[in-house]
């Protein structure tokens, strides 16, 4: 069975919320959109406080190419625009709206029909997607459109969805695919058209064996797209690794991106959502959202609408218990822990996991004892236990000779650390600084 | 808001390795040599092993303490009783307890303590210490104990160790002295079938003992098998073509089979902080030790040269880690 070639762990599942079908969520009194939801530049709020929106109605424009537009989830009145603390733990500008009844745009689609067919040319399904708000839905949140767009002299040859879902804890995406099979396939061939292919893969860990016979079942009636089982493995589901996995060929280092060896990945949570932007006219105001956790007594997964805050999620799904230690925006190795329960549900949320208190504490470090076990993890062929002692020491040229941009911070290291050492605490000072010593190059030269 | 919430940066699990666990395991590996060592040299192992433990866990926690001024301990986590055990392991059975304890200070004390204690030890300290007594009292670390007297400890009856009989055909020339050697079978297994030979020192008699233990530490993957398969097979090619270009060298199985050599490559040259980092450093580390082995074992003044090998390697390993580095991703670009 495939999966990449280099390091990679294997946490404890914890799939606590798989056999959820998806809910949806009530209305929230009043929902909160930050304006930077995306990786580039944030958008420009164009509502002002008093005006009245309806579901769909955008709110904000794209703030330059790398960016995307930000639609109401609800219909109301809007509060005010201020700021709001975000996932990042920064206070950002966002829009407050006071929910009114649900009264949606009437270009959208509200039905259920599979619309298959879609007539449009490659360029106008990317400026739809665009227009759409719609961004990458694994979390890092790329804007979909810059993605389909190659740079000048690449040229995409497959797309890859990402079913992969290695995060621990998160079932969003499982089920999506179990429940939203169709939608998902005719999002793949959008997705197929617009770059200009004719091959499509979806690659899923064979720990998600059903999601594996529905997809390859639709697969057969769909032109070109093929499903494949990966040996469940982390970090599967970074980009680089899922290349790897699925077509043998290693994007190299940074500037170098996945189009330069002609993969375009996208996940499968966009796919759906460029299936409901083309085929339904639904701009991205909806996602699926895991809530899940150890002591939680009811772990589910919620169809939600943005800007509703985590609390409701969380006591939808039993309340948030006693003994929380930790709240963490996304799954336990590469989710953020949040400063409350009250920050907004945006588009790059994939999952809330509460923690208790013992699970939350982190351990005390010792001393490395040079196991090299981090070596083995790696999972870009870099040594973490050199980069982390060289950025405590901060000996930059070192640490960036070393190859620290490349890593992708997905945590490996420190996972397999015998010693407990914070080994991505300081790879992560040492590829921020390293980052800012490289743009000042290229600035002054 | 009642709790205030814990803010850290991901990864937000561990996978629940530890130092502990890891040095724990090692010691599981090394339970079945020490019951053939004790099956074999009786009260006299017991005393040995106890002793150099004891001493190792001492000066380990008092240099700690009064020395370093450290207030957390660190004998609990395993890796003082790991040096204990192997450096008994590489002592004769019947050494007095006073050199024992000289032998520990000195493991703990240079090959340890002095750079900072667990994982900055340039050198293994069970080696440091072996060296030393070595080389501060040949006569007592080179009298080896007959198996089979349970009782006896300083008064036990000594003999030629099988590498000693190998020393003695290469230097005379004549290959039917190897004759005087147990079968590989017996050899394998740890219990020469002729008890006028000495054994040699405490862990290393039962080849077969301390490959159970690799096996244990390789499904528990405490280690990986580069660095002792490199060592185990570079001597194994290299003294085969010796026998086969001149009979006054020992078969390769009984080279395998006899002295520190699979303790050495099992449990001496595998241990994390002085050995390299990268696989690929692994096995050129394993290959120069098993290189350097053989050429001691044949042209060395010593019979023995493992501890010298792993000591010299020890000492490459900085720049085996400067020199190898893992394969990049993205280095690959195709297949």
């Amino acid at each position: 069975m495939k999966t990449f070639r280099i390091g990679g762990v294997h946490p404890a599942e914890n799939k606590l919320s798989a056999d959820k079908s998806i809910e949806t969520l009530a209305l929230p009194m009043q929902a909160v959109f930050p304006l930077s939801q995306h990786i580039g530049a944030p958008a420009t709020a164009i509502v002002k406080k008093g005006d009245i929106v309806k579901v769909g109605t955008k709110i904000a424009e794209a703030g330059g190419f790398v960016s995307a537009p930000i639609f109401s989830s609800v219909s109301g009145k809007v509060n005010k625009v201020d700021t709001a603390v975000d996932a990042s733990g920064y206070r950002k500008p966002a829009i407050y709206i006071d929910v009114e009844g649900d009264e949606w745009e009437e270009s959208i689609d509200r039905t259920d029909t599979l619309v298959k067919e879609c007539d449009l040319a490659p360029e106008m399904i990317i400026e739809k997607i665009k227009d759409a708000g719609v961004v990458g839905m694994g979390g890092a949140c790329f804007p979909t459109h810059v993605k389909l767009t190659p740079p000048p002299g690449c040229k995409a040859e497959c797309v890859i969805i990402n079913g992969v879902e290695c995060e621990p804890y998160l079932t969003a995406d499982y089920r999506l695919m179990m429940e939203k099979a169709d939608q998902v396939m005719v999002g793949v061939t959008i997705l197929m058209k617009a770059a200009k292919v004719d091959k499509g893969y979806i690659g899923i860990e064979n720990n998600k064996p059903e999601a594996i016979k529905i997809l390859t079942q639709k697969a057969s009636e769909y032109q070109g797209i093929e499903v494949v089982p990966l040996k469940t493995k982390y970090p599967q589901g970074g980009e680089k690794q899922l290349i790897d996995a699925i077509l043998s060929r290693q994007v190299p280092a940074p500037p170098a991106i996945p189009i330069n060896v002609g993969a375009v990945v996208q996940n499968v949570g966009t796919a759906y959502a460029v299936y409901e932007a083309i085929q339904k006219n639904k701009p991205l105001f909806e996602r699926i959202v895991t809530v899940t956790g150890k002591s939680l007594s009811n772990p589910s997964n919620f169809l939600t609408r943005m800007g509703v805050p985590m609390s409701q999620l969380i006591d939808a799904a039993g309340g948030q218990p006693e003994d929380t230690g930790k709240v963490i925006g996304g799954g336990p190795m590469m989710g953020k822990s949040l400063m409350n329960t009250e920050i907004p549900i945006t588009k790059g949320s994939s999952g809330i996991l509460l923690m208790n208190n013992k699970e939350a504490k982190r351990l005390q470090p010792q001393p490395c004892i040079r196991c090299a076990k981090c070596v083995s993890a790696c999972c870009m062929g870099l040594e973490p236990y050199l980069l982390a002692t060289l950025s405590a020491n901060e000996d930059w040229e070192r640490v960036e000779k070393e190859g620290v941009s490349s890593c992708i911070e997905c945590g490996s290291c420190q996972f397999t650390c015998p010693s407990h050492r914070y080994l991505l605490d300081y790879i992560r000072l040492g590829k921020t600084t390293v980052g800012g010593i490289i743009r000042a190059r290229s600035t002054k030269k | 808001m009642a709790n205030k919430l814990i803010v850290s940066l991901s990864p937000h699990v561990h996978g629940g390795d530890s130092v502990k666990k890891n040095m724990y395991r090692v010691l599981i590996a090394l339970i079945p040599a020490l019951l053939v060592s004790l099956l074999a040299f009786g009260v006299g192992a017991a005393i040995v092993t106890i002793t150099s433990v004891a001493a190792c866990l001492f000066f380990e926690w008092s240099i700690s303490k009064f020395i370093l001024k450290r207030n957390e301990c660190t004998i609990c986590d395993g890796s003082a009783v790991i040096t204990g055990v192997l450096l008994a392991f590489n002592l004769p059975s019947n050494l007095p307890i006073w050199i024992i304890i000289i032998g520990a200070l000195v493991a703990i004390g240079i090959g340890k303590m002095t750079f900072g204690g667990l994982g900055n030890n340039p050198f293994n300290p069970a080696l440091v210490g072996r060296v030393f007594l070595l080389i501060s009292f040949p006569v007592q670390m080179t009298s080896w104990p007959k198996v089979g007297q349970l009782t006896s400890y300083i008064d036990a009856q000594t003999g030629a160790t099988p590498l000693a009989i190998m020393k003695e055909a290469i230097k005379t020339g004549d290959s039917s002295v190897l004759s005087k050697l147990p079968d590989s079978f017996s050899l394998f297994i740890g219990i020469p079938n002729d008890v006028t030979l000495g054994a040699g020192s405490l862990g290393e008699i039962s080849a077969a003992a301390l490959i159970i233990g690799l096996i244990y530490m390789l499904v528990s993957k405490v280690i990986t098998w580069h660095i002792p398969v490199s060592i185990l097979a570079t001597v194994f090619v290299m003294s085969g073509l010796m026998h086969i270009a001149n009979p006054i060298y020992a078969s390769p199985i009984t080279v395998l089979c006899t002295g520190g050599l699979m303790l050495g490559a099992i449990f001496m040259a595998t241990d994390y902080v002085t050995s390299p980092m990268t696989h690929k450093g692994m096995i050129i580390y394993g290959v120069a030790i098993g290189f350097l082995t053989v050429v001691i074992r044949a042209f060395g003044a010593y019979p023995e040269g493992m501890s010298f090998a792993i000591l010299i390697m020890n000492a490459f390993t900085p720049l085996i880690n400067t020199y190898c580095k893992p394969k990049r991703f993205g280095e690959v670009i195709k297949k």
